[in-house]
């Protein structure tokens, strides 16, 4: 049951929400923390059924979003630079405890109440079911691309790993004008990568030939990879000042020889989901540029199996649960 | 072509132990620059690869590569130096001039730079180092030394003092901001880059394995505060505080322990080759937007900022003088990590010719 709307809340009912792999982990309890009953689902958008008394960027009707993030503390560093996702006291959109003492649930429901802040407008034109993955997918990729300065066109990125994250990586990469490199541990991916994503080249990790060709050829790697990985073999494909960015949470750790970054001024760094500002910029640039996510749309009962299939990477590449189409009661 | 004769010290075997050693330099070059070698500091790469230890050596082999000294002749094209400037010499004496690299003037990077001992020249000659009475250098590779600086206080400049200017001068003159930094490892580099952080104002914190060097980090170095990374209670109240850790340690250590000490969007500086891999948390990167990066050495622009930088701060840097009989025992006190910091070998008061 949602909270009352309060002042800064808007009350959206949901219409679709994207299923990501972290649903999955925080469903599972893979990640240890995990409070139940949990309703996961953070990339979700709907319809603004009400608004608080002091809401003046929403309007009743308009569609929206919500992502990872529905509360941060709004006074430390990153919150005041407009970087709250790295707020220490950020509230999860689900399996978190609200400011009300009361747990946070994500949009597999029928509604949601979210503060202001962490609404956004989905752009007119947009189809909703398209909207949902940029919520989570879509700024997670953004974000690293526009903190680091690597927006303008003509740069070379690497893609490694094509799952949700990594298809939107490949569509926004070569909407910015990159030339993009899909690297992949195998060559099962690569008519996808090159006919259905638009990538200009397909690497397989284990091609050592391949590999040492492209050696020293990419301005940064946008890494997607979910689980233990060698990081050389990435690290040798960067130019110098180049980037290794890392986005998949990884619980075992991971490790790199020192010469292979220093010997090339090398980095290695993560990003988490991106700002709700980035989020908004972010779905101008996809509007504008005419971008769409590749999505299978579900109903609520296919659920358990979206997560089976998506736990063995059966999807291209984003399940969307059309949440207002499904029978909720079931 | 011969130019010069000289006598220097040179490791003959993999034993590593330097012994007299006489040689001819290339024949002067129009834009090569031949000095007299008044001081060459000793660094532990010079001990590893007499001993064959990282990358394959060339024996005979005269290491040093923090070389300070006295221009004896010039090239008909050199226009920067006069006979008598004091000049210095790092780690790089040659590149390729023609990568992005170079073009860039960070010919540290060139894939194909030449090492100032141990490389082979483009003229087919093996490169040899400071522990000579004389040594010949492209201009490019040559830096002035300021009047006010003695020349043994410049040496080590050349190397670890710009392995740590290097990564740290982005740190330099930003306004009101007050860096907090964390200094991970006390050796040579990390000495100098405490010196450099607290001369540009950076609040400094030493991060050591034990107490042993909480004194000298304090009281000789100026350090701001002392971090023991055992203490777990310490630990936990540093964490999230730090801008930038420069991580001098040669040696294998957990990263994970001090990622976390570091803020949102703080850097690790890393500098210090370790011998295996160094182990981090994705989600502790992921979570802080923290960064990793690695830095070689400096410019020669850089080099010779470090070197105005040193002179007008009126900093020292805390070295030991020996003759080159010495030198063989040095190397083992700096195995032992038994000198602070910096052991500078007195070349030119060997009379070695």
């Amino acid at each position: 049951m949602c909270r009352n709307t309060g002042p800064e809340d808007v009350y959206v009912k949901v219409l679709c929400c994207g299923i990501c792999h972290t649903d999955v982990h925080q469903a599972k309890n893979d990640l240890g923390m995990s409070n139940y009953p949990m309703v996961p689902g953070h990339e979700v958008v709907g319809e603004v059924v009400e608004v608080g008394s002091e809401v003046t960027k929403f309007r009743v009707g308009e569609c929206v979003g919500v992502g990872t993030i529905v509360g941060c503390c709004r006074n430390c560093r990153p919150c005041k630079s407009d970087i709250e996702q790295y707020c220490n006291k950020k509230i999860w959109s689900y399996n978190d405890v609200y400011t009300d003492g009361k747990p946070t649930q994500g949009g597999f429901a029928d509604a949601m109440v979210v503060d202001q802040k962490f609404v956004v407008k989905i752009p007119e034109g947009m189809a909703l079911e398209q909207a949902a993955p940029l919520l989570c997918a879509g700024v997670t990729v953004y974000s690293p691309l526009n903190h680091f300065g690597l927006k303008q066109s003509g740069l070379r990125g690497g893609i490694l790993g094509l799952g949700g994250v990594g298809h939107m990586g490949v569509k926004i990469a070569k909407a910015m004008g990159h030339h993009v490199t899909v690297i992949s541990s195998s060559d099962k991916k690569k008519v996808e990568a090159m006919e259905h994503l638009g990538a200009d080249d397909y690497l397989v990790s284990s091609d050592s030939t391949g590999m040492q060709e492209a050696a020293d050829s990419l301005d940064y790697i946008i890494d997607t990879v979910p689980v233990f990985h060698p990081l050389e073999p990435y690290l040798s494909l960067l130019k110098l000042d180049g980037k290794l960015i890392l986005m998949g949470v990884i619980n075992t750790p991971l490790q790199f020889v020192t010469p292979m970054v220093m010997l090339g001024r090398k980095t290695i760094t993560g990003s988490f989901i991106g700002s709700i500002k980035e989020t908004e910029e972010m779905l101008e640039f996809c509007k504008e540029k005419g971008l769409t996510s590749m999505i299978e749309v579900i109903k609520m009962d296919y659920i358990n199996t979206a997560f089976e299939r998506l736990e063995k990477n059966d999807v291209r590449y984003r399940f969307v649960v059309d949440v207002a189409g499904s029978k909720l009661d079931q | 072509m011969e130019g010069r004769k000289v006598v220097a010290w040179a490791a003959k075997d993999t034993s590593g132990i330097p012994s007299p050693y006489s040689f001819t330099l290339r024949k002067t070059g129009p834009e090569d620059v031949v000095f007299k070698v008044l001081y060459c500091g000793m660094d532990h790469t010079d001990l590893h690869q007499m001993r064959n230890e990282i990358h394959s050596t060339n024996y005979p082999l005269v290491p040093g590569h923090e070389v300070v000294g006295e221009v004896v002749e010039l090239g008909s094209e050199v226009k920067k130096f006069k006979i008598g400037d004091m000049v210095g010499v790092g780690c790089i004496v040659g590149s390729c001039g023609e990568c992005l690299s170079c073009k860039s003037n960070i010919d540290q990077y060139c894939n194909n730079r030449i090492f100032t001992y141990n490389g082979i020249y483009k003229d087919g000659r093996p490169t040899q180092g400071g522990f000579s009475s004389a040594m010949v250098v492209h201009q490019r590779f040559a830096v002035r030394i300021p009047e006010k600086l003695a020349p043994e206080q410049a040496a080590p400049l050349l190397c670890p003092g710009v392995t740590a200017y290097s990564p740290l001068k982005q740190f330099n003159g930003c306004g009101h901001k007050v860096f907090k930094a964390g200094f991970l490892g006390l050796g040579g580099v990390g000495h100098l880059g405490v010196l450099i952080a607290k001369a540009m104002e950076h609040h400094v914190t030493v991060i050591s394995t034990s107490e042993k060097k909480r004194e000298e980090a304090l009281e000789h170095l100026r350090a701001d505060a002392f971090l023991v990374s055992s203490n777990v209670a310490e630990m936990e109240e540093a964490v999230n505080s730090l801008d930038y850790i420069l991580d001098t340690v040669p040696a294998v250590h957990p990263l994970q322990s001090y990622l976390p000490l570091l803020r949102v969007d703080g850097k690790l500086l890393s500098v210090g080759v370790a011998p295996k891999p160094l182990q981090f948390d994705a989600v502790d990167m992921i979570l802080g937007k923290k960064t990793i990066t690695g830095s070689f050495i400096g410019s020669m622009e850089e080099t010779q900022e470090i070197l105005d930088f040193w002179a007008e701060k009126g900093l020292s840097s805390m070295i030991e003088v020996v003759k080159m009989d010495y030198v063989n025992k040095a190397f083992e006190r700096m195995e032992r990590n038994d000198v602070r910091y910096r052991f500078m070998v007195d070349v030119s008061g060997n009379n070695l010719e």
